[in-house]
């Protein structure tokens, strides 16, 4: 990715206590583990860097308490983060005036809440319109995108509804809209649908990912939930007591997991959507005939064929090179790795 | 009274056992008692060593009200202002313009209306009867006095009150300080607030008004507070993330969202703006609560029923209508045109209004009720109350008198008897015990200091007051408490009754105590009983209603019967609650010591009374905070031992 990224953190620090400013500058900006424990400050965020790309969806997945909601409020700035960088088209978050932090509020981000975080004396239209009212936009300016985004969302007809009165899908969609309407070019989305059922939440999901289709916004997205992690994401950050452990594209940890933490969370990765053929080709010495498959394809895609043939089937790539090949065993193993026997 | 700590400090081996509380008490007595039998001034306070506080304020007030007469001056020119509109429109009218007030139909009508918008036809309808009442017994030009200092003084302690709680929220060294001076303010009774009014502002609608602001702004302040800090975050982040400056976020985020819970504030300040606008007819206001105050003192009952009757309709109209606002929730609708689709109610307010002036322009009955056509039920309650006191006081005199000679007499003789260092040494053994030392300190000075101040005497036969009205409130409430925990229609009815005495303004329950019992001590615990009882019925039944199903499903299945189920495990877990009740019955009896002032006593709240004519300020002002001192040791006691046992229980 050779592409400039959206936004990028540098060495972002979070840390609660007295003094946290004092405590990172005794420590020369690495407190240890130890050096948290024994003067009782706690290090919420801990030296995490990363960049999102424009049009990527990057997941930033962990248990409770993992640091990874005081992470998004670092970057939004909803929580001021105590050491680091946040660099935003070019400039640093952290050094924007008040001022300029809400223009750029109005204009270039949008945020979805976990418990939806809608006014409750606002009908639907006024919660969409919200931020356009804020901003100072004439009531027919406001009532008409708000409409537009209510039509986005899927909820017309419910525009003089109040939130109290709609099911927790639907609220979620009004705080999806209301985070749209300014149009940002930044979507921060905090666990927004881990309040929802199961069954809500996978027809969210499906939501989401048509709006992102059309949309095509950079966005940071939070979760606890490794299969929403997997399903969603691009690219998985995993946070583990504030530090970011691994971040890679949902194969790479599922295939090469960084640590036993990481690991653990892949075990029950649905690894037939997860796995490329192309990961687990063997290679062959010379090009073999045949049918073959491609090496993007997802082996799940490529079990059947796989599983009915005697023979080892080519994988090729995008241009039709053959670059290996798997046969039922190798497929077998991907499926069902020893440790989970 | 540290003799009991020292005998115990000897054997440096073993570490001293710890003495249990009773011992300590024993112990305090033993010694407490011994001491004041061998020198006098331990066990009474001599007069003369007493410094004179009350004087310093009585002479600092003086002082104070002349160095500000000026600001006074102004402030009560300023708000006569609005007063004088209020009234005008309300019932004097404005004769300088040959303005009639609003005719009375049309006020009557408009409080249906606005029932009705508030909480629909039922509402409406008794918010109709009830204006309508006022109008046809005859006290309509008294009753719309009172709602004009209503109508003035609540928005203004709303609006003061939500500042002060606005700014509480956004520095926490304003809420600590605004925290404990509240305490201190709600703890006091209505009454000791009109001493130093009268100092300041003189007697009259004006002082009345502004003793009835000071007690009104607390409850709205707190409201605010606990609205704005319960916030729900995500609303907030939201908020931010929308773009909102801390202004925008204010208005249009945090005060919306926290409505119910201001509206919960506006509530109080309303019940508490009534229940002191009738108290302030001590200091000269007038109105019902002045006409009220008349009857009682001339014991014209029949009279004094119906205007108490006025005034509990005026506070339960008010308190529905809030309540209703609050429990309204926002509903979508199909979006109406035109001004009287969207405001049905305003355009028929206006509709009757036009046309009730035309009508009163034609026939003047209209306008103002004419007197002939008023009725009053006054002579039926008088010949009721003679019947009474003829024929049930013979029956009732026998309770009374056992009452006084099993309970009262032997409670007022053993506090007036109890050495001042043994009220102080338990006091601060109870606090040491449950908390540590600042709470055994505070009632430690809280006490010293009214002792210090010559009010000892008045101050044991407050708790003696209050003590023989909790121990009856105890009685009669847990009983009820625990019956409704087990019954819902019980439960449905207790709900009920206890609302409405909620909202009667205190001075109402002398009524039916003078009718019944005369004038004794035992008259006023009743009337602090009846205004009192509500919180201990109150808590026990939400203590045992909280006892979790597993538990008592555990109890069931191991064989406990009903009985045993109550005794060995409903009331252990409910105690800490019931304590809090307790505590809670504490402090309204404390609230009617006061008031009881009106229909004799010899306690604080007579020395507050007697001081207000002869405006000796440092006389009634610590003998209110004298009152308040009894409930702020109660308060912090109790509280300490309901959280010691919480914690024992774990629901801490």
């Amino acid at each position: 990715m050779s592409e400039q990224p959206k936004i990028s953190c540098r060495h972002l620090w979070k840390v609660f206590g007295a003094d946290p400013v004092g405590f990172l500058a005794r420590h020369g900006n690495a407190p240890t583990s130890e050096n948290f424990a024994a003067e009782r400050y706690i290090g919420a965020v801990r030296d995490v860097s990363f960049d999102v790309y424009p049009g990527e969806i990057l997941i930033i997945m962990g248990l409770s308490g993992s640091g990874k909601s005081t992470l998004i409020r670092a970057i939004t700035r909803l929580n001021d983060p105590t050491a680091g960088e946040v660099i935003f088209e070019g400039h640093d978050l952290l050094k924007t005036t008040p001022a300029e932090l809400i223009e750029i509020r109005r204009h270039k981000m949008g945020m979805v809440f976990q418990h939806f975080g809608l006014l409750p004396h606002r009908t639907v239209l006024s919660n969409v319109a919200f931020p356009l009212e804020v901003r100072g936009a004439s009531r027919e300016e406001r009532d008409a995108r708000a409409r537009e985004m209510i039509r986005l969302v899927g909820l017309e007809g419910r525009e003089n509804y109040f939130p109290r009165e709609l099911s927790g899908g639907q609220q979620q969609r009004v705080g999806i809209a209301r985070s749209l309407a300014v149009g940002p070019d930044m979507w921060f989305l905090d666990e927004p649908f881990s309040a929802l059922d199961p069954l809500i939440r996978r027809e969210m999901q499906d939501e989401f990912l048509r709006l992102q289709k059309l949309l095509r916004k950079t966005i940071v997205f939070i979760t606890h939930d490794f299969d929403e992690a997997i399903r969603l994401g691009d690219r998985i950050g995993i946070m583990k007591d504030g530090h970011l452990v691994q971040l890679a594209t949902p194969e790479v940890m599922v295939s090469a997991p960084a640590d036993d933490y990481v690991r653990e969370f892949t075990r029950n990765a649905p690894r037939d959507r997860v796995l490329t053929v192309g990961s687990i080709a063997s290679p062959v010495p010379a090009p073999l005939g045949g049918i073959n498959i491609l090496a993007s394809a997802k082996i799940g895609e490529a079990a059947p064929i796989v599983l009915a043939s005697e023979k080892p089937i080519a994988v090729v790539d995008a241009e039709g090179r053959c670059i290996g090949a798997i046969d039922r065993t190798a497929m077998i193993r991907a499926l069902y790795p020893e440790e989970r026997a | 009274m540290s003799g009991g700590g020292q005998a115990m400090t000897a054997p440096q081996l073993a570490p001293p056992p710890r003495l249990s509380l009773p011992m300590v008490v024993v112990i305090i007595i033993v010694l407490g008692v011994a001491a004041a039998w061998a020198w006098p001034p331990l066990a009474r306070w001599p007069n003369e060593w007493a410094i004179p506080f009350r004087d310093w304020v009585t002479q600092g007030f003086i002082w104070f009200s002349t160095a500000v007469k000026p600001a006074t001056r102004a402030l009560s020119w300023l708000l006569s202002w609005p007063l004088w509109l209020a009234e005008a429109l309300l019932f004097r009218g404005f004769p300088a313009l040959h303005l009639p007030p609003l005719p009375w139909v049309a006020i009557v009508g408009g409080t249906a209306i606005l029932g009705h918008w508030a909480g629909g036809r039922g509402l409406a309808i008794f918010c109709g009867l009830s204006a309508f009442y006022l109008a046809i017994f005859g006290l309509w030009p008294d009753a719309m006095q009172t709602l004009s200092i209503v109508l003035v003084t609540v928005p203004l302690a709303a609006a003061t009150g939500l500042a002060l709680g606005l700014w509480a929220t956004r520095n926490d060294r304003v809420e600590r300080s605004l925290n404990s001076v509240f305490d201190v303010m709600q703890a006091t009774p209505h009454m000791a607030y009109l001493g130093p009014v009268v100092i300041l502002f003189g007697f009259g609608q004006v002082p009345a008004m502004l003793a009835t602001f000071g007690f009104a702004l607390p409850p709205m302040a707190r409201c605010t507070i606990l609205g704005l800090r319960t916030v729900p975050q995500d609303i907030l982040e939201a908020g931010r993330m929308a773009g909102c400056t801390p202004r925008q976020l204010l208005w249009k985020v945090e005060i919306p969202a926290a409505e119910k819970t201001l509206m919960l504030g506006l509530n109080q300040v309303v019940m508490q703006t009534l229940a002191m606008v009738v108290i302030a007819s001590l200091v000269g206001a007038s109105g019902l609560g002045q006409k009220l105050l008349f009857s009682l003192q001339q014991l014209q009952i029949g009279k004094a029923v119906e205007q108490g009757v006025a005034i509990t309709l005026i506070a339960i109209v008010l308190d529905r209508l809030t309540q209703a606002y609050i429990a309204k929730v926002p509903e979508h609708m199909v979006p109406k045109t035109g001004f009287i689709g969207r405001y049905p109610h305003v355009s028929s307010f206006l509709l009757l209004l036009v046309a009730s002036v035309a009508a009163a322009s034609l026939f003047h009955g209209f306008a103002v009720l004419p007197k002939e056509m008023t009725l009053s039920y006054g002579g039926p309650i008088n010949s009721g109350v003679r019947w009474v006191s003829k024929e049930l006081f013979p029956y009732i005199k026998p309770a009374r008198d056992a009452l006084t000679i099993w309970l009262m007499l032997p409670l007022r003789n053993f506090y007036l008897w109890l050495p001042w260092p043994v009220m102080l040494g338990v006091l601060a053994a109870i606090g040491y015990h449950f908390s540590g030392w600042r709470l055994a300190l505070l009632p430690v000075c809280l006490f010293g200091f009214m002792m210090l101040a010559g009010f000892w005497e008045p101050m044991m036969l407050t708790i003696y007051l209050v003590t023989g009205a909790t121990i009856l409130c105890v009685l009669i409430g847990i009983p009820i408490g625990i019956w409704a925990a087990h019954s819902p229609r019980v439960a449905h009815v207790t709900r009920g009754v206890c609302d409405t005495l909620q909202t009667f303004p205190s001075f109402i329950y002398l009524i039916p105590v003078i009718m019944l019992f005369q004038t004794s001590d035992v008259s006023n615990v009743i009337a602090m009983l009846a205004y009192a009882t509500v919180p201990a019925i109150r808590f026990t039944y939400l203590g045992i209603l909280r006892v979790p199903v597993a538990t008592l499903e555990a109890a069931t299945a191991s064989g406990a019967t009903p009985w045993q189920r109550l005794c060995k495990v409903e009331l252990p877990i409910a105690f800490p609650e019931i304590l809090l009740g307790i505590n809670q019955t504490i402090m309204m009896a404390l609230a009617m010591v006061a008031i009881t002032a009106l229909i004799g006593s010899r306690d604080l709240g007579q020395e507050i009374y007697k001081a207000l004519p002869g405006a000796d300020t440092g006389r009634g002002l610590l003998a209110g905070l004298g009152i308040a001192f009894i409930g702020i040791t109660a308060d912090r006691l109790i509280g300490a031992w309901a959280m010691q046992r919480k914690r024992q229980l774990g629901m801490a």
